[in-house]
């Protein structure tokens, strides 16, 4: 049957274009690759090139014809051995793929499907997938997680020290562990978090990098891909943003671009946000840069217990993770539970003080700050909820949402801007499923929406303090 | 020591590399260069009649380069490009049907329609991707060689990069670092004259392949329309680099037929420099009129013409009769279950 030669669109968008030229004629043999016509639109002039060996049949086109609409049979092509008279009876062939071509443009101008519809596809199956129930906005209980068990047996470590035995297990226990950073093997951390493990570990397994973001994140990635399990050490966040394309683009979308065949498990962490009168360039934080990306898992430890379980978590975990450390933090000290399973269920918040008057969510050095305002308020009469976020991605939507049932008050606060900040997030997730039980505004208490000063005292204005907490607190209590 | 070296040098060992070449050998390279061809003529054709959308770059003139290297590569050794990727994936031994029916965003394809011409991966043909950052890939290669080290498993990562990308800040980071820890990684720069519309004298200082110079890496500009040419340079890199010294960078000075992507016209280049390179200079032709010369027949020849017709014929109906994916799978492959 003869081959019909259709008329190409240039471009996705384009339905229709003039036929300029023809450059071979009836009865001319043609090779693939061979240009045959040109085509042009009001943008570009295009050859066509053959994609079939044959002869040219007949011209169903002329040349100078305006408006053809692509995949129109321009002209017949005759194969091996078939001779012009198969020209007359022909049925047009190409019946399937003109349609789908209509179909494939129709659906662009189709308003977005709302989640509610794809999950009311007919798919027989009953989801139970947390990450996908969480992608669709449920509110689903966090993971069970006997946390208080863990409890019984404890001993005092800094933070610092929590993230450096977390790492050291978790590298006795999988070769493929290694870590990687700026300063990390030698002079044991800029922070000294990785304090002792080159001794331990030799330098295959601890890397000191050149000062190279963007390289060494992407190595890392690439690294990942091919089996190991890199810990990647950012000096501190803000150097982060050279290497952000790599864990955006490269590691947390990899597994979705490729059909769930190939994933990266890594974890990206350092101190993030302010540290003391280090200015504008080296005081930001970056939760909801991070929050707000599907593929990745965002973690920011209050405590070292926090510290230490959700690092072996987030080493564990075969995605992406972003582990959000604070620099002002490494030094304190916390009970940390000996049992080496103590390993927090990434996903699942912590009330860390319980209450009935109010909601505090706070996460990283601002739990303590709402710890402390919570003292003050009880002694002046308000009873507040703190809860210890640990987890911004995926957000424990259940335990924000159960608490301000029984409170309905809460006030979220973070060190970051307030624009599309976690604040935001928490208070559309508060319209969205509590807004009934709601006897206040939602309240933010966050940064200012400037960069940061290096003056002691304009600092400490931009940052979030007690007293601001306990402003915000008494405020949704409407209380003076 | 390191030496940077013009293609002249290569001129001894190609005297030889044509006597020792078997007819075998050299249709493979004839049948496994016109499969890349006729992949990409025939997805021009479905993106014409829509059934390709978004962006495709297509491969066509620079044939000769992955299928040079590939000949030379070992199973163990990992691959990794930018987003001009089909003919990496085919060089690699993936299924032209899982290939082209990613193209139209199916579920049969390599992603189950979820990646797209620029994002397809195989862990079993070790082929790292199909990646749409101009320089992310050369990164990511560095760091395939950096596991291919750790687990000593004598593997090599070849690291594909265009002209354009090698002017990444992230590449001389790399270059760096691979260097630095003696890692297997061959970059390989397909310098096929333009990135876009730029031609590469107006993008880049210098010479690509003495970019390594001042860390220490060997590199090589190579006929990249020349397999033969191609494939003896990447056996002396992958040698060198597998015997533990770390990284090498090949030049290849190819050529891309088409425009950069299908919508665009090429109107920065003259139409005679375009023909006088599929004229002169095209690898599929050279490799063809060499076969001649060694008294193959025509005939030999068009059977292994035919059998690619009906490949590619088969792939491109099972990329059309391929479903698009299920609604729910939107949802799936974002994160790895958690248990
Ligand atoms: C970081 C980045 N910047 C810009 C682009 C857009 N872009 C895609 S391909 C391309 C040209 C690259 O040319 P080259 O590296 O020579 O590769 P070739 O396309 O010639 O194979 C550009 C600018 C991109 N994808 N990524
Ligand atoms: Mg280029």
């Amino acid at each position: 049957m003869p081959i019909e030669i259709l008329m190409p669109a240039l471009s996705p968008t384009m339905a229709e274009g003039n036929l300029a030229k023809w450059l071979k004629s009836e009865g001319d043999a043609i090779e693939s690759g061979d240009v045959i016509a040109e085509i042009e639109t009001d943008k570009a002039t295009m050859e066509v090139e053959a994609v079939d060996d044959g002869v040219i049949g007949k011209i169903l086109v002329p040349a100078g014809t305006q408006n053809v609409a692509v995949n129109t049979p321009i002209a017949l092509l005759l194969e091996d051995g078939e001779s012009a008279d198969s020209l007359s009876d022909r049925k047009s062939s190409n019946k399937v793929q003109p349609q789908a071509y209509e179909e494939a443009n129709k659906k662009e101008d189709s308003p977005a499907m709302s989640s509610e519809q794809i999950v009311g596809q007919p798919t027989g199956a009953v989801i139970e997938n947390r990450d996908i129930l969480y992608a669709q906005g449920a509110v689903i209980e966090p993971p069970p997680f006997d946390e208080a068990a863990f409890f019984t047996d404890t001993k005092e470590l800094s933070v610092r020290e929590a993230l450096r035995d977390a790492m050291a297990e978790e590298m006795r226990a999988d070769e493929t562990v290694y870590l990687m950073g700026e300063e990390v093997a030698q002079y044991n951390g800029a922070y000294k978090v990785s304090q002792g493990l080159l001794d331990e570990f030799g330098e295959k397994r601890v890397i000191d990098t050149p000062i190279t973001e963007h390289g060494f994140a992407g190595m890392a990635v690439g690294s990942a891909m091919n089996g190991l399990r890199p810990i990647v050490e950012f000096m501190t966040w803000n150097f982060a943003m050279q290497a952000i394309d790599h864990i955006i683009n490269s590691a947390a979308k990899t597994l979705y671009m490729a059909g769930g065949k190939l994933g990266c498990p890594i974890v990206f962490r350092g101190p993030n946000g302010a540290a003391s009168r280090v200015a504008a360039q080296h005081s930001q934080c970056f939760a909801s840069w991070y929050a707000h990306v599907p593929g990745l898992k965002v973690i920011a430890p209050w405590s070292a217990a926090d510290a230490k379980g959700l690092m072996k978590a987030a080493i564990r975990d075969p995605n992406p993770v972003v582990f959000l450390e604070n620099e002002m933090l490494y030094g304190q000290s916390f009970d940390v539970p000996t049992d080496e399973n103590y390993v927090i269920p990434i996903g699942r918040a912590k009330i860390e003080r319980t209450g009935s008057d109010v909601t505090i969510t706070a996460f990283s050095i601002n739990v303590g700050k709402a710890l402390k305002a919570a003292e003050e308020l009880a002694k002046q009469g308000i009873d507040a909820e703190v809860i210890n976020l640990r987890t911004l991605r995926p957000l424990d939507r259940w335990t924000i949402l159960e608490s301000v049932k029984k409170t309905n008050r809460i006030v979220s606060v973070e060190e970051g801007w307030p624009a599309a900040g976690i604040g935001a997030e928490i208070a559309a997730l508060c319209c969205e499923h509590v807004f009934d039980y709601l006897d206040a505004p939602v309240t933010r208490v966050c940064g200012k929406d400037v960069p940061m000063p290096y003056a002691a005292n304009l600092e400490a204005l931009v940052l979030p303090q007690s007293d601001d907490i306990i402003a915000a607190v008494k405020k949704v209590c409407y209380v003076d | 020591m390191v030496s940077a070296k013009e293609t002249s040098s290569k001129e001894e060992r190609n005297e030889n590399s044509t006597t020792n070449l078997s007819i075998d050998k050299l249709k493979k390279f004839y049948h496994d260069m016109l499969l890349i061809r006729r992949f990409e003529e025939k997805a021009a054709q479905l993106y014409g009649m829509g059934l390709i959308g978004g962006f495709c770059h297509l491969y066509i003139g620079q044939e000769a380069v992955v299928t040079g290297i590939t000949s030379v590569q070992k199973h163990q050794d990992t691959v990794v490009t930018t987003y001009r990727d089909h003919a990496h994936m085919l060089a690699c031994d993936m299924d032209p049907k899982g290939i082209m029916a990613e193209l139209t965003g199916r579920i049969d394809g390599y992603s189950r329609g979820k990646g797209g011409s620029m994002h397809m991966f195989s862990l079993e043909k070790n082929f790292f991707g199909g990646h749409g950052i101009v320089g992310a890939g050369t990164s990511i290669g560095t760091g395939l060689g950096f596991a291919h080290k750790y687990k000593n498993d004598d593997g090599v990562a070849i690291a594909y990069m265009g002209d354009g990308a090698s002017n990444q800040g992230q590449v001389a980071e790399c270059y760096n670092m691979a260097a630095l820890w003696d890692l297997p990684v061959l970059f390989v720069i397909e310098n096929n004259k333009y990135g876009m519309g730029t031609d590469v004298s107006r993008s880049s200082a210098g010479q690509l392949y003495r970019r390594g110079e001042g860390y220490g890496i060997p590199g090589e500009q190579v006929d990249g329309m020349d397999v033969l040419a191609v494939r003896d340079a990447a056996q002396q890199a992958l040698n060198y680099i597998r015997s533990g010294n770390g990284p090498y960078i090949l030049e290849m000075m190819t050529y891309r037929y088409r425009g950069h992507s299908m919508s665009d016209p090429a109107k920065y280049r003259t139409k005679e420099e375009v023909s006088s390179m599929k004229d002169e200079r095209d690898p599929i032709i050279n490799v063809k009129s060499i076969l001649l010369e060694m008294d193959v027949e025509e005939n030999d020849l068009k059977e292994i013409d035919k059998e690619i017709k009906s490949i590619i014929k088969e792939s491109a109906t099972f990329a059309q009769e391929s479903p698009e994916p299920p609604l729910e799978d939107l949802w799936t492959d974002v994160l790895v279950e958690s248990k």
